[in-house]
Parts: structure tokens; sequence; C-alpha cells
């Protein structure tokens, strides 16, 4: 049991420090960090939904960031609305209630999920990761080519969405609602993991071939585990609008498709936790960098690389000490 | 008339796809390999003939450095990185190859600075062609292509006829079948990228006149090119040469009527917004369509 | 008596090259019936053509009374026409008992399970673990499938097989790689197995086919030569010509 123990120490850790954290930053004098806390928080969550299906259900999508922009738009285009005082194409009214808008980001991003992955699913391989590409792209220039929503200069907007009985535009009331929705879905995907229908997702990674020789079609599995990672996606994309107060169809661009692909590997592809490490580390280091080098994206890319090349199993299995061959 | 000049656009913009698609989807085909990176030896190219072009005010000088630079630093980055990705998992390219962009993006920039750069038309292709009466159309694109279906000539005639094309084809189909034949598999792969990036790196060159050479331009068109590659079929360089003209033309002829088309519905801004919005989805969205029917594309290559 | 499983002209061609030839075959029910040939005879072809796993270009496939041609894998499986593999598709990561728990989880059909934890769930759980003892495999069944013995994949290759409780198994080279020991076992446990589950078994080991099979058809360049009881079979000139010159071990001295 000794590795297990090791893991449930690192889990342990990391959930004292997720909320410490604030208290934390405040007491060195630099409260202005819960901030960033609050951004590597919400962008763990939108990799951890993506390691659900790339690193235990061996599906490579290219597009998460579509998912993750459709949530941002249905917060940012209900407070628009809300502002304005009119209604989305004429019928649905805005709002500035998180109890509506939330829900509706995560129901958008499982949505377009469901649509792009019924199509994409039909495919595997090299296939899927470019058509996942492709169609977060097509996302992207749909949203530019709304201007009533800013196109290309994004919208911002404020104030955060509202919850009842916390103000959310306090940071570190925010940080701990984004904190408590985080340890939640990470609890729940746990769970779900063990459950039949995660064996048979991670099943689908082990050999694909194995479960229709034994009668599982694996394409119904597949497409609802996809669908239920882009609802996830699509609420992390609700929180950063909020957190940031601004949205953009740079929130769908591919490259922020990368970012997230990169945070689930360096964490540890189907580790799940990994993945919220491997998000903090891209993070603080493209901050740290970004103050050291205007051109840090010259050291990062080569790091990516070598890392690839050769580091195997990832930040996770290395402090775990779990390690899969 | 102006169709026939808008025809003609999507032609020389399906032709530049077509000299990107083909050399990607060779390595697609042959090495197993997806590589984010073929952009930016497009990038590179463009780059490297404006410079050129800049010092010594030849257009000649600025195709040789646009090409040979880029199929040179290919074949570098091939033997140095890329090598090592044939054997592994498709990831393990995309997040690798993607880490090379962010790297030839950001030399790009602290070399040439973040303004775009000029690339001279040569002045002997600066005019205009009357190629039906009254219908003139600028000599660079009609010279663009022309180039492009050499290109794809002798492409045919690389791959169909002689013995390198008889090895691209044999080791598309079975790699392990080449390697026992005592052939240098290594070789026929540096040999196949540094094509593929050869033939970036023109696409490259003759996009600088046209379209500006700035950094990110790469990935711009790269991923239209993973469009066509879908739409074609991974591996096949004529389902290169029909997708890339189906994407090309598509995506010329909406930018180019759909406004105007949906003029005579909505009002002349909200036409503009949807037209323009709905043109730049046009070409996923017939992509879209294909996957409907053909799930491998129009001409998939067989293993 | 209807056949349980009935194919009729089956054809499969790959490219200009004929892998299975107007093949006939038919198993009854309860039967062992012996796949054998030599090499390249196309018995793997057969096999996935049979599972749904490789469309036939021509030919039809009957199980159970019912016409399975245009099904696929998982719908044949679910039918009970279960496959096993030749070269071992177990899932590695999982335990022995998640690997058979899943099959058992196969056969009962319900996936969208989101909460309760699969591996502590009796349904899945008992039935699992029965196997696994049928199987032998008792002592292993917290280990992961990697890192079990080349002979204990075997087994739990056939354990997942049979805990979707097939009415046929298509047995691909079940011994493939074992020594004599394990193979003497997998033997065993497959005549324990007989008469409950029909088999249609492809084998190079001579030694297991005669202790096995109830009829025996032999394959030739995608086409079978010969049917009969394993008597008839080894006194048969044709299937005798068919293996001189091949050294398909242990021909001449079966007994």
């Amino acid at each position: 049991m000794g590795k297990l123990t090791r893991e449930r120490g690192l889990i342990l850790a990391g959930f004292v420090l997720i909320l410490a954290y604030p208290w934390g930053v405040s007491a060195v004098g630099q409260p202005f960090l819960i901030g960033l806390g609050t951004r590597i928080l919400v962008m763990g969550l939108a990799a951890a939904s993506l390691d659900l299906i790339v690193g235990f259900g061996g599906m490579v999508s290219f597009g998460h960031a579509a998912f993750f922009g459709i949530g941002g738009y249905a917060v940012g285009i209900l407070a628009f609305h809300a502002h304005e005082d009119t209604a989305f194409l004429g019928l649905i009214p805005g709002t500035n209630q998180a109890l509506v808008a939330w829900p509706a980001a995560f129901v958008l991003g499982g949505l377009a999920a469901l649509a792009i992955g019924a199509l994409s699913l039909r495919t595997a391989g090299v296939h899927f990761i470019m058509i996942t590409l492709a169609f977060a792209q097509m996302l992207f220039f749909l949203f530019v080519s709304l201007k009533t929503y800013g196109g290309d200069d994004g919208l911002s907007f404020r104030p955060r969405n509202l919850l009842p009985g916390l103000d959310t535009r306090d940071e570190t009331s925010f940080y701990y609602v984004v904190a408590a929705l985080l340890i939640g879905f990470l609890v729940l995907a746990r769970r779900l993991l063990d459950a039949r229908f995660g064996m048979v997702l991670r099943g689908v990674r082990e050999n694909e071939r194995r479960l229709a020789a034994l009668g599982i079609p694996p394409y119904g599995i597949k497409l609802a585990a996809f669908a239920l990672s882009g609802a996830v996606a699509g609420l992390a994309g609700a929180l950063m609008a909020n957190q940031v107060r601004f949205v953009s169809p740079e929130l769908l661009h591919w490259t922020k498709s990368g970012d997230l692909l990169i945070m689930v590997i360096l964490g540890g592809l189907g580790t799940l936790y990994g993945s919220v490490l491997g998000a903090a580390v891209l993070i603080l280091l493209e901050t740290v960098l970004a103050a050291w080098t205007e051109h840090w994206m010259i050291v990062l890319g080569p790091i990516l690389v070598a890392l690839i090349l050769f580091a195997r199993g990832g930040l996770w299995g290395v402090l775990a000490g779990t390690r899969r061959s | 008339m102006l169709l026939a000049e808008q025809i003609l656009n999507g032609a020389q913009f399906g032709i530049m796809l077509f000299l990107l698609a083909a050399g990607l989807t060779l390595v697609f085909g042959i090495m197993g390999l997806i590589n984010l990176a073929h952009g930016s030896l497009y990038m590179i190219g463009a780059f490297a003939a404006a410079w050129a072009g800049d010092r010594t005010g030849s257009f000649l000088a600025a195709l040789v450095a646009g090409t040979m630079a880029a199929a040179i630093i290919g074949m570098i980055v091939e033997a140095a990185v890329l090598r090592r990705l044939y054997a592994r998992d498709h990831l393990d390219q995309v997040v690798a190859t993607f880490g090379l962009i962010l790297f030839f993006n950001e030399a790009a920039t602290m070399l040439f600075g973040r303004q775009p750069l000029f690339a001279r038309m040569p002045p002997w292709l600066a005019g205009s062609v009357e190629l039906l009466p009254g219908v003139p159309y600028p000599a660079y694109r009609l010279a663009i292509i022309a180039v492009g279906l050499l290109v794809a000539l002798g492409l045919y005639l690389l791959v169909a006829r002689t013995r390198l094309g008889m090895l691209i084809r044999a080791g598309n189909s079975d790699r392990e079948m080449v390697r026992a034949l005592g052939v240098d598999i290594g070789l026929v792969y540096t040999l196949v990228f540094g094509l593929g990036a050869l033939l970036a790196g023109l696409a490259g060159v003759m996009a600088g006149p046209v379209f500006s050479v700035q950094v990110g331009m790469g990935e711009q068109v790269l991923i239209l090119t993973f469009v066509v590659i879908i739409i074609g079929g991974i591996g096949s360089v004529r389902g290169a040469f029909i997708g890339a003209l189906l994407v090309g033309m598509v995506d010329t002829l909406t930018r180019a009527f759909l406004p105007g088309l949906l003029k005579t519905l909505l009002s002349t801004s909200d036409a503009d917004a949807v037209g323009g919005g709905v043109s730049s989805m046009a070409v996923y969205l017939l992509m879209a369509a294909i996957l409907l029917w053909r799930p491998r594309g129009l001409f998939p290559a067989h293993g | 008596m209807t056949a349980l499983l009935e194919a009729q002209g089956l054809v499969k061609r790959f490219g200009g090259l004929v892998a299975t030839n107007n093949l006939s075959l038919d198993v009854q029910a309860g039967e062992c019936h012996a796949l054998i040939g030599p090499n390249g005879a196309g018995k793997s072809t057969l096999i996935a053509q049979l599972a749904g796993e490789l469309p036939s270009d021509a030919g039809s496939i009957r199980f159970d009374g019912q016409d399975v041609s245009r099904l696929g894998m998982a719908a044949r499986a679910r039918r009970g026409l279960v496959r096993s593999f030749q070269i071992t598709a177990v899932l590695p990561e999982f335990t022995v008992l998640e690997n058979v728990a899943l099959a058992v989880q196969a056969r009962l059909g319900r996936h969208y399970g989101f909460w309760r934890r699969a591996a502590g769930q009796p349904a899945l759980r008992d039935p699992a673990r029965q196997v696994i003892e049928d199987i032998g495999l008792t002592a292993r069944a917290g280990a992961k499938a990697r890192e079990l013995a080349h002979g204990e994949q075997r087994q739990l290759e056939l354990a997942m097989a049979l805990a979707t409780e097939p009415k046929l198994l298509l047995l691909d080279e079940p011994m493939a790689g074992m020594g004599s020991e394990e193979s003497r076992r997998m033997v065993a446990l497959l005549q324990r197995l007989k008469g409950r589950v029909s088999m249609l078994l492809v084998e190079h080991d001579m030694d297991a086919v005669f202790a096995l099979a109830d009829r025996v058809t032999v394959l030739v360049y995608g086409g079978a030569v010969a049917t009969g009881t394993p008597a008839a079979i080894r006194a048969d000139p044709v299937v005798m010509e068919a293996y001189l010159g091949t050294d398909d071990g242990g021909w001449e001295g079966a007994a």
C-alpha cells in the first residue's frame, strides 16, 4: 500500500494547499495573487475535463477550447443582454444570475460537444485530432463574426454573475466558489471513473477492439463522455469569463486547445488530479518567464519538446510515485 | 467577369493550399507523423524570401533563399526532433510539434519584429494578362497557378514513375517490408520530409507578395491545410489536389459572393456580418458534409 | 437438426489474394469443432469473418437460427457468438477481476452507471469471481493484467470470453505461446467446458485437437479440403498431402 499512501498524501496536500492559498498570499502581502490562483483553478477544471476523454478514454481532442469559449460566451452574452435590457434573438432575456448563466454554459458546452462528437467520433486517431481542431476553428470564426458581441475585440461586462448569499466581486469569495466547483468535479469524476460507465470508458483506451469483441459498442459511451467533458469545459469557461469579466474569440483559439493538452500531459495523462497540477505549472511558468523576458515562448517551446521527448508519465506520476509504463 | 476572376482567385488559393497539403499528407501517410510545425516552414519560406529580396532586390534570390531555408531547416528539424517522434503516439507528436511552433514564431519575432514584412513582387510579373477580351488578371497570380500545376505534375511523375516514388508508395502501405528490402528507410523519410518542406517554403515564397508576411501566418493556413487533407484523404496526393481546389474555391467564392447574395434578403450591414461569418465557416461546413458521406475523405490511401 | 453456426460460401479477398475461398462450415450445438491447416491457410481470417470483425465479400453466416451476416462484432457477441484472440487482448491496466467483471458487465448490458463502484457490485463481482475460480486464476485476481505471465494472460483471455456466457466460442489458438504444462492445463479446462459451450477451435497443437475435437475441418488456401472425425481426418490421404513438407510439428506423431 506504499504508493497509495503517497498518492493519497499528495491529494491531501493539494486539497490543503488549495484551501489555504488565499490566506497564504494575503499573509505575505500579495493579495492580488488570489486572482492568479482562481485562474489556475479554472484552467485546472478545464484541463481535468479534457483528461477525462484523452487520458482515460484515449480520444485526443484538439478542439476543447471551443467548449470552454462557448461557456464563456454564454455568460458574456447573457450579461450583455441584461445590461442592454434586450433579449438574445428577441426571445431569451439576459441575466446576471449565476444560477441561470452557469447551468446554461454547462448545457451549451455539452450540446456543442454532443454535436461535434457525433460527427467526429465516427473517426479515430489522427483524423479525430484534425477534425476536432477544424470544428473548433469554425466556432472561433463564428464568434469573430458576431459583431454585436464585440467580434474580434471581445466583450467586457460587469459585474460578475450574482450568487445568492455571496459577494462574487470579492476575490477571495469567488476563489472559494471556483475551488468548491473544482473539488466537486474531481470527486464526482473519480467516482464516475470507477463506476460502470468509467470502466467502459477506460476500457476504450486500453483496447477498444476487445470491448467490441465482448459485445460492448463503444460509440455511445465515447459520445456521452465527450459531451460530459464539453459541458464541464463550458462551466470552466463561464468561471473564467467571470474571473476576468471579459470574453473574446481568443478563448476558442486553437492555441488554447493546445495549452489544455499541454496541461494534461504535463500533469500526467489519466491521473485527473495531475491536470490541475499541470495547469498550475504551465500558468506559473508563463507568468515567471514573461516577467523575465518578452520572448519567453522561445524558451517554453523547447522545454515542451524536451518534456515530450524525454520525460514520461507526467509530474503527478513522479510526485506520487506512481509511474505508468 | 467578376465570377471568372474569383474562380481564378479560388484556383490560386487552392493551388497554394495544395503545395502545403501535398507535403503534409505525404509525411503523414508515410511516416505516420502529424506535424503541426508545417505551417512554420511556410512562414520560414516567406520570411527568408522577403528578407533576401529586400537585400538583393532580386526575386530569383528571394525564391532560392525561401525554398532552401525551408528545406534545410526542415531537414535539420527532422533529424534532430521529428525522427524521435515517428514511433510515438499522435498526442506526443501534436504537443511536441506545437512546441516547435512556439519556438519558431518567437524566433521570427526576435529576428524580424512584430510588424509584417514587405515582400516585393517581381516587376516582370507585376502586370496583368488578358485571358479573354476584357478580362485582365494579375500575371503574378497566374504564375502561381502555373507553378502549382507544374508541381502537381511533377509529384505525379515522381510518385508514379520513379524509384523514390515506388518506395514512397510502398512505404505508405508497408513500412516493415520496405525496411526488410534493405532500403535505408531513414534516408527516404528525410528526403520525403525535405520535399514537403521545400514545397511549403515555395508556397511561402509565392504567398509573400500577395498575403502579408508576418508571424502567425503559418497557423492560419495550417488549419485549412488540415481541412484539405481530411477532405482529400490522408496519404493521397490526388486527394490533396482535389481537396485543395475545393477548399480554395469554396472559401474564395463564398467570401466574394455570399454577402452580395444575402443583401437581397437582409439589410446591408446584416448581410455583411452574416455573409462574412458564414463564408469563414463555409470550408468547415463543407468538411462536415463530406465527412457525413465519406468519413475517411474522398480518396483515402488504404492502410 | 439445424446447426448452431452455419457459414455458407464465405469469400474474402485482399486485393488480388483470396484468403477465404468459398468456404462452408457448420458447428453443431454442444460440439467442439477444430479447425486446422498449414500456416497461411486463412484460419485467422475466417475467425475474423465469423466474429464479424471482417466483412465478407460473399457468403452468409447463420447463428442460432438467425442471419448475422450484416451484424458487427459487438452485435454478434451479444447474441452469444464470442471470440477470443490469438494475440492476447486483455486490458493491461485493469486487474484480473476488473477484466472479467467488465466481461460480465458486457453480458448484463447496463453501462450507464455513474456513481456506484463497479468492482463492488455483487452482480458483477460474484459471477466474475466464479469464472476466475473455474479458470484457476483466483490467486492472481488482484494483479494487473500486464503483471501476469504469458500463460496466465491466455487464461484471462479465455476467462473474459467465458464470462459473457457465450453460446459459441471462437477460440483462436488459445494455447499460443504456452509451454507444455500450461497447455495441458488449458486442454483440461477446455475439456470441462465441452458440452456446456460449443466451440470452434483453431489450433496447431495436435494433441489438443485430438483430445478435444468432435469433428475436425482442414483448411488449405482458404478452402475446406476435408471435414470429419479426428480419426477419419488422420487417415485421409488428401489431408496428409496438404501437410507434407510443412513443419506443423507432431502430425505424424499424434496418437
